[in-house]
């Protein structure tokens, strides 16, 4: 199968880089730039330059037009850097969502009158097309909006969703009755009942969600935006109470000049928290935009913070822990019967089961005891297997052959009349289920023949995933079918923390909800529409592409691949968003402590010119000392713009090291970067001031 | 140090962790509404109180009936206390017939001892009657300490319950807390100092010939009682010669304990636990220390066992311990180091103007940090005297929000605010939704949080800037100069923090700061604490999150540390250019020898 994630798209790019420069200046209209409110006070300190350097000019302010003029420059370029930094994040996102866009184009469809094959249809637009209207969709044809198949089964290419090249089987009943507007039926003919509006498909939201439009804010966010709006009104009272401060000072030291305004509205921009205020909305939408890039589509942003602090995680064994399909690999006869009896009833029992397990018994029986049973007799009648029997089978020939678990099977043979159970059962059955393998309990009519193993492979590899969840304080849960011998060997081996065994929809609900209670934020994947109750109860659902329409419906992630380990990145991934606001938080305060050093002695010494033994950084004037500190202030934004788009660095650890290791860098690494910053600049401005 | 003061030092420290803990958990029993060895003796007048009363004892409230509770019950208080300052003529037991209190004072002293600031514009011996000394002020010690203790208890239950919006009882916190708390240690202490000589009387002033006669120079005052400046600004003087001293006397041993056990400050006589009869011996010195620090420190391991982990309020009395003990050696390093322009005039050694050499050097910056460290504010030194370092000192723990050691009660519910702060920061820093306790931090807890640690800072920036451009503000200074701007600030820290100490220097029984002054107290005090009680009630709704190791914990050295740094860094980024402006340059001019 050919996997190919949306084509990464640098930011660096041309068709990203000019659009994304004139939304920045599109964004500097206060009445949008009001909703970041630190970079709007910033916005309103530019305008105040302004007005200071047009009083430089007419000089009706003592400060020369060249300074004032240069801060306010500088500043302007502040906000610039901030909104620039925001388009260039939404860029990403829109140059796809117009890709998808692509697939939309007018799409007409066959709306029947009645929900059969062979009745009249009427050709209209897909935007004509509302919730619970039937389409007919033939071979070749584009499904013109999100629905569920109720008649026929076709092949379907989704590739303009998932960017999967190879098709998917989609029909009607079961789990795979799920289609999504915009794919294209390859071979064969369904009936599809819409269930989805124009502008609501899964389309028009992932379109919408990509670019970013209907982002809202998540609630880490708004906390955070809380704490910055706090520091942007300390420092703007502190530089406030500057004025007055310097004014008495002037007078009692009897020299100097008091602070004038540039200065102070300077001092202002530099000490609110401007770095991490420009950087936050970019860091949200870069994240949405790195999950979709790994094919996963979170229906909020929510959803993903919710992923960063999730305790527990239930994985589905299949699949995700094991390499998905066992495979039989002996048959050990119980009661006296012979291994040929027991192959012929098991070869019986798997012929109509499509299922991967199902197709190795065929195989082994036919392979290793030269069975040659192609088809059924014509009264054979297929019993599929249920969740709640949890057997399968056939009826043909006037006898029952039946396989599954060794309880289920046991408990239908005994409702048959079966008097005894074969005596050493339950020793083949526990011994192949403490090797990790699944036995498979074989029954004709009221007789019980012997079991099937079925070897189960663990995914290389995965271990070292749970201990990194284990050490991020994430316990996994494997679920399973399995009954609880099997589960704990598979669970030993893959090194699960917990499982539960014999899984069925109702106890996967209950698990979920009992977690919950004791406080735990829970994680899960399903497809199935079983699943669809434990989706819509876990704090973080995770649907499968290939799911059924209530499973995507329950969820708020969608995984375009289907792939269940996906959890883990999408775990890291709403990690990292948090890690990357709280660092450059870190880092934005810290930065203060030089400009304290480089602008404070700077603006008193006329006043006290003792205070220039603070100026710890020997800058060249006290105009270059501040003029720095002000371009410091802007380019570390645009400095940090990659980081913040890739997210700060993820490693797996206990919290107490994670944090102290985060503290070195953006802490310490904040405290210090400015002052080599600022001086390093100091020295170009220096010369020619 | 010498061997004396380092004994005293380290002694002091001992004593204090070692009753820390039974202190903590008696408490916790008290709030619990368990029973303690004290029940058989008080339970029946507590119930009592409550029949007449008509309180129900397990009427529990929310959040807003209990701040309801909380800011009615201090505005009768304030009323009450008001009267008693205006009638003071009318009253009994004023034997020196001392007039009423103007209003603007009345309204200042009432809203200090109201606030627990206990910011005195007025001199005790020259202006209090003994009945307005208990009766009035005494009782509001009492009352504004077990205000302070209601509304912690009330955050640390928000933080120990689960999905209630229940808080408890206002009025059985404020009586529990009295009864079993306040009243059996200020007894114990009280009769300690009587031991220690501290008076305890209601006679009338005594008038006695002094041994020997004393010339000395007086400020001169004008008409409104400012001191008058010359043309630079230097006050004015003259010579005056006393042949006897009038000695005031009065009910100080009852006042004095519950004055630094309820983080109170305010002081019987006007030179506070500097005068003999408040503070006579080294061992009352010690113990009226001790009593400043006892109830914070015992209420962090309170707030241990209520949460149900003692690790939990170790965590915070190291943060408080730290900062202490940092401060107080710095202070004690730079005051050791004196002055080295007096040096150079041939006075070696250490600064000890404003001290009270009784109490040793190390004796008098011990009780400088504890005062300032909580929002007490007794003295006993002049802060004003101080070198310039030496006074940022104390003007630094003030204006740090009063979290080393605290208020009773506001100290630690400001240190949680602060822990709040630090755990959302370094929450999102390890890539969670920030939980502390258990809890999880979110925009309202941020918002509450946020009210309780800048609202006092925000008072003082804006008070203290229009202060320094408000010519009937400026010229209440004694020294102009870099030094003025210090008195200034620190007066405004001092009420908008509820410290009530003073710079001195400053007059401050002007219109100006005693309006102004009121203003900031209340904002200072009520503000936070309804801030507060907000965040309790959100925080006991939530549901509980068990620790994983996902988890940051909050009962270890590493989260210590960074707690202390975010309020270094919250306090040094909003006061170091106010700050610079006045001790910082004042610093700067003494070593650079002008």
């Amino acid at each position: 199968m050919s996997k190919h994630a949306p084509e990464p798209i640098s930011m660096f790019d041309a068709r990203i880089m000019g659009p994304a420069l004139l939304d920045s200046f599109k964004k500097l209209d206060p009445r949008i730039l009001w909703r970041n409110p630190v970079m709007f006070c910033v916005e309103i300190a530019s305008a105040i330059t302004l007005v200071t350097f047009g009083m430089s000019l007419t000089g009706a302010n003592r400060e020369p037009a060249w300074f004032t003029g240069t801060v306010s420059v500088w500043l302007w370029l502040t906000v610039i850097f901030a909104t620039f930094a925001e388009a260039l994040a939404e860029g990403r996102g829109k140059a796809r969502a117009a890709s998808l866009r692509k697939t939309r184009t007018d799409v007409t469809a066959k709306r029947l009158n009645k929900p059969k094959f062979g009745s009249d249809y009427t050709l209209v637009g897909a935007n004509q097309l509302r919730k619970d209207d039937y389409i007919l969709v033939e071979a070749g044809e584009l499904i013109a909006g999100d629905g569920d198949v109720i008649a026929g089964a076709a092949l379907v290419n989704e590739a303009a969703v998932t960017g999967e090249s190879a098709p998917v089987v989609r029909e009607s009943g079961g789990d795979r009755s799920a289609v999504t507007g915009g794919t294209t039926v390859i071979a064969n003919a369904i009936i599809v009942r819409i269930t989805a509006n124009p502008g609501e498909t899964f389309l028009d939201r992932m379109i919408s969600l990509i670019e970013g439009a209907k982002r809202r804010k998540t609630p880490n966010e708004i906390a955070l935006e809380v704490l910055l709006i706090a520091l942007t009104l300390v420092f703007l009272l502190v530089c406030a109470n500057i004025s007055p401060l310097s004014i008495y000072s002037v007078k009692a030291a009897g020299q100097g000049t008091p602070v004038s305004l540039t200065i102070l509205v300077a001092l202002f921009v530099c000490l609110a928290p401007t770095t991490i205020a420009a950087l936050l909305p970019a860091i949200g939408i870069a994240g949405m935009d790195r999950l979709f890039q790994k094919n996963v589509i979170a229906l909020s942003g929510r959803a993903i913070e919710a992923a960063g602090d999730v305790n527990v995680l239930l994985l589905d064994k299949t699949g995700t822990i094991t390499l998905g399909n066992r495979e039989a690999v002996a048959f050990v006869p119980v009661g006296g019967h012979s291994e040929q009896e027991l192959a012929e009833a098991a070869l019986m029992a798997s012929l109509t089961d499509e299922t991967p397990e199902g197709r190795s018994v065929v195989v082994l029986a036919k392979q290793q005891y030269g069975m040659k049973q192609e088809s059924l007799l014509p009264d054979a009648e297929t019993i599929a297997f249920s969740a709640d029997t949890r057997l399968s089978g056939v009826n043909a020939g006037g006898k029952q052959y039946r396989k599954g678990a060794a309880d289920s099977t046991v408990a239908f043979v005994k409702t048959l009349g079966a008097k005894t159970i074969p005596s050493n059962l339950e020793d083949v059955v526990d011994k192949i289920a403490r090797a990790g393998a699944t036995p498979l309990v074989v029954s004709c009519d009221a007789e019980i023949l012997g079991v099937i193993n079925l070897k189960d492979i663990v995914k290389g590899g995965i271990q070292e995933r749970f201990q990194q969840l284990r050490s991020m304080g994430i316990k996994t849960i494997m679920i399973t079918g399995d009954n609880p011998l099997t589960a704990a060997a598979i669970a030993a081996e893959a090194q699960v923390d917990d499982f539960l065994a014999q899984a069925k929809p109702e106890d996967k609900l209950r698990l979920i909800r009992e977690n919950q209670e004791a406080g735990y934020m829970v994680a899960m994947t399903g497809d199935g529409t079983n699943d669809a109750p434990a989706l819509a109860q876990a704090d973080v659902a995770v649907a499968m592409n290939t799911g059924t329409q209530p499973a995507r419906e329950a969820a708020n992630i969608i995984d375009l691949d289907s792939n269940p380990t996906k959890l883990l990145d999408i775990v890291e991934v709403g990690k990292q968003i948090l890690m990357t606001r709280g660092n450059l938080t870190t880092f934005s305060i810290s930065n203060d402590v030089a400009k304290y050093f480089a602008i404070i002695p700077a603006m008193l010494l006329s006043i006290y010119p003792q205070l220039g033994l603070l100026n710890i950084m020997h800058l060249a004037t006290p105009l270059s000392a501040i003029l720095s500190a002000v371009i410091f202030n802007a380019v570390i934004i645009p400095l940090l713009v990659p980081l913040a788009l890739k997210g700060t660095k993820f490693r797996p650890m206990p919290a107490e090291k994670l944090l102290i290791h985060n503290l070195l860098i953006y802490g310490v690494g904040g405290i210090i970067a400015p002052f080599v910053g600022i001086k390093a600049i100091d020295m170009v401005v220096g010369m020619f001031v | 140090m010498n061997m004396y003061e380092w004994v005293e030092i380290i002694f002091f420290f001992v004593v204090l962790l070692v009753l820390v803990k039974p202190l903590g958990i008696f408490m916790a029993r008290v709030y619990q509404g368990e029973r303690t060895f004290l029940s058989p003796l008080l339970a029946p007048g507590e119930n009592l109180l409550y029949r007449i009363c008509g309180v129900e004892k397990d009427d529990e409230m929310d959040w807003k009936r209990y701040a309801w509770a909380m800011v009615l019950f201090n505005l009768v208080l304030f009323v009450a206390l008001f009267a008693i300052l205006m009638l003071q003529h009318l009253l009994p037991l004023n034997p020196q017939k001392f007039p009423a209190f103007s209003w603007q004072l009345a309204l200042n002293t009432a809203i200090s001892f109201v606030t627990n600031t206990n910011w005195q514009a007025y001199s005790g011996e020259t202006a209090a009657s003994y009945f307005t000394q208990m009766v009035g002020l005494a009782v509001h010690n009492f009352v504004s300490a077990a205000t302070g203790m209601a509304i912690v208890i009330a955050l640390i239950r928000g933080f120990a319950r689960r999905k209630t919006s229940m808080l408890g009882n206002f009025w059985v916190d404020m009586t529990r807390g009295t009864l079993y708390i306040l009243l059996p240690l200020s007894l114990i202490g009280a009769i300690f100092l009587v031991s220690q000589g501290v008076i305890q009387n209601f006679s009338a002033y005594k008038t006695v010939p002094l041994v020997q006669a004393i010339t000395y120079d007086k400020p001169k005052l004008d008409d409104k009682g400012n001191p008058l400046k010359d043309a630079k600004g230097n006050p004015v003087t003259e010579s005056v010669t006393a042949k006897e001293v009038t000695i005031p006397m009065g009910p100080v041993a009852s006042q004095e304990v519950i004055k630094e056990l309820g983080t109170n400050g305010g002081g019987f006589f006007n030179a506070n636990s500097a005068h003999p009869f408040e503070n006579p011996t080294p061992l009352s010195h010690f113990l009226e220390i001790l009593l400043i620090l006892l109830i914070p420190g015992a209420l962090t391991y309170t707030f241990g066992v209520m949460v149900g982990n003692p690790r939990q309020g170790w965590a915070l009395l190291g943060v408080m311990l730290l900062l202490l003990i940092a401060s107080f050696a710095v202070l004690q390093g730079v005051e050791v180091s004196g002055n080295p322009l007096l040096a150079k005039l041939g006075v070696q050694g250490a600064n000890l103007e404003g001290k009270e050499l009784r109490f040793s050097l190390a004796g008098t910056n011990l009780f400088t940090v504890a005062t300032t460290g909580t929002s007490c504010g007794a003295v006993a030194a002049m802060h004003d005297s101080l070198t310039p370092m030496g006074g940022m000192i104390p003007l630094s723990l003030i204006l740090l929000g009063e979290i080393v050691f605290g208020g009773v009660g506001s100290g630690l519910y400001t240190m949680l605010a602060f822990a709040v702060i630090a755990v959302f920061v370094s929450g999102l820093m390890i890539g969670r939704t920030p939980e502390y306790l258990g809890k999880k931090i979110e925009v309202r807890e941020m918002w509450m949080s946020i009210i309780t640690i800048l609202t006092a800072g925000i008072v003082v920036l804006i008070l203290s800037g229009i202060a320094m451009i408000t010519p009937p503000a400026a010229a209440s200074m004694a020294n102009p100069g870099a030094h003025g701007l210090s008195e200034v600030l620190y007066a405004f820290a001092s009420m908008a923090n509820n410290n009530g100490s003073a710079f001195a220097g400053l007059n401050a029984n002007v219109n100006f700061y005693n309006i102004l002054g009121s203003l900031a107290m209340i904002l200072g005090r009520y503000v936070p604490a309804v801030a507060v009680l907000a965040m309790a009630g959100s925080l006991a709704e939530k549901k509980y999150v068990p620790p994983s190791l996902g988890t940051l914990p909050t009962d270890k050295v590493p989260f210590a540390l960074w707690l202390t740094l975010v309020i270094l860094i919250v306090g040094a980024l909003t006061f170091f250019p106010a700050l610079s402006l006045g001790p910082i340059v004042e610093q700067l001019t003494m070593l650079g020898g002008k």
